[in-house]
């Protein structure tokens, strides 16, 4: 049966006084708090930009520049947008800056570029039951997953990662990435149906069991 | 309404989304209770959602944060230092321009003024313990007694040497003889007048 309450949500900005209170104090030019602002994100912060240039040591030091770059430019932010967005899109950018500085991963390129053409068609129809949140707990879960994310094209990679992992809004991500709001849409519609797909054989192959990794561990 | 499965396919990021219109969505739920397929569909694409939405999902490496701390703290304590180091320099530069402007006010004081008016000149063979008349309002020297001296509630006497100095410039009429000019302009040098006559003339009124 399909639930009908929706899981994706576009989140409104929270009104977070002390966030708030932080972002007028390190405006004012009190620079020592500023890792308390960022601190609640970093993380994503990180993920963003390893999302888009899949090296640890690159991700983490665009990380750096992309906090440090946005703590010289902290006066031009603006109370109308999340801080997070802010942040998260300084560090997409510096990371898109980065990966063509790099001017790597041509084939990759060329067929980012291919226009999405015709329907992508589930492959697995088995029958899904939720999958708990607990599992995350293990390592070689998480493992799995982002080893699925980093399999896609990088271009529904990246929708994905910004709208469902660092959570933009679909317009924020079109901005963020330069694309139109109905790219956005296509190829979220593909990353996640691509993800489902590769979860599927994740299941059979044992990835959410809490036995160890085999067949024989589908839960329907 | 009714959808086809490929519609729902279609449709089903931007049902999760909350971004389809009510008939459309109320037609993909009818579907979606009888076709175990778009079930399927709908319960994998909510589960990878959920999974990856997870801030567990997000991993960092071991000394992340300490690391990014540092690096702002550095960056802070960098754009202090560099304030410091200009700073540091701004002090001898300000006493520098201040140097330089005391340099150039003791000039002004002891070494002739650019000359303004284009008819203005600094003269030649003036003889330098020559008695002058200087006006103040007009910044021209003159020998006694010359018509041509203005406001002459403001002159005072010294000599060509120190009003030259001072940056004082020879009147055209009557320190003509010290002047180019007695070679210049014929109307000009019509009208001019030699200090000698000048005196004359003075001596008249």
């Amino acid at each position: 049966m399909p639930e009908p309450n929706l899981i994706v949500n576009n989140p409104e900005p929270v009104v977070d006084r002390r966030e708030q209170d932080l972002i007028a104090r390190v405006q004012r030019g009190q620079h020592e708090l500023f890792y308390d602002l960022v601190r609640p994100y970093e993380r994503r912060v990180y993920a963003a930009a390893l999302a888009i240039l899949r090296n640890e040591a690159d991700a983490e030091d665009v990380a750096q520049e992309a906090v440090l770059k946005a703590l010289a430019n902290i006066r031009q932010f603006r109370a109308e947008s999340r801080f997070s967005t802010w942040l998260i899109q300084i560090t997409v950018n510096e990371a898109l800056m980065r990966r063509r500085r790099q001017r790597t991963r041509v084939v990759e390129s060329i067929d980012d570029h291919r226009d999405e053409e015709g329907e992508y068609r589930p492959r697995d129809f088995a029958d899904w039951r939720e999958i708990p949140s607990e599992t995350l707990e293990r390592k070689e879960v998480r493992q799995k997953l982002a080893e699925a994310l980093g399999s896609l094209d990088r271009k529904y990679r990246e929708v994905f990662m910004l709208r469902d992992m660092e959570q933009l809004n679909i317009q924020e991500t079109a901005e963020t990435l330069g694309i139109s709001i109905a790219s956005v849409k296509t190829r979220l519609l593909r990353a996640r149906l691509m993800l489902r797909d590769l979860l599927a054989s994740g299941w059979e192959q044992g990835w959410f069991s809490h036995s160890p990794v085999g067949k024989g561990n589908k839960p329907w | 309404m009714v959808v086809t499965c490929e519609q729902v396919w279609r449709e089903i990021s931007n049902y999760l989304e909350g971004e389809v219109d009510p008939a459309l969505r109320a037609a993909m739920d009818d579907h979606i209770r009888t076709c175990k397929s778009c079930a399927s569909v709908l319960a994998g694409t909510r589960n990878v959602v959920a999974l990856y939405r997870d801030e567990r999902m997000i991993e960092v490496p071991a000394g992340f944060g300490r690391r990014l701390e540092k690096k702002i703290t550095e960056g802070v304590q960098g754009g202090r230092a560099g304030w410091s180091t200009w700073s540091a320099w701004l002090v001898p530069v300000a006493a520098l321009i201040l140097i330089g402007g005391g340099i150039r006010l003791a000039n002004s004081l002891t070494s002739n003024p650019p000359v303004k008016s284009p008819l203005a000149e600094l003269g030649h063979d003036i003889p330098p313990d020559m008695p002058v008349v200087v006006s103040v309002a007009t910044r021209t020297f003159h020998v006694a007694g010359c018509d041509f001296i203005h406001n002459k509630d403001t002159v005072r006497t010294m000599k060509a040497s120190e009003a030259i100095r001072e940056g004082y410039v020879p009147c055209v009429r009557c320190m003509r003889k010290y002047l180019s000019v007695a070679r210049g302009p014929a109307g000009l040098d019509a009208e001019a007048i030699t200090a000698d006559e000048a005196l004359k003339e003075g001596d008249g009124d």
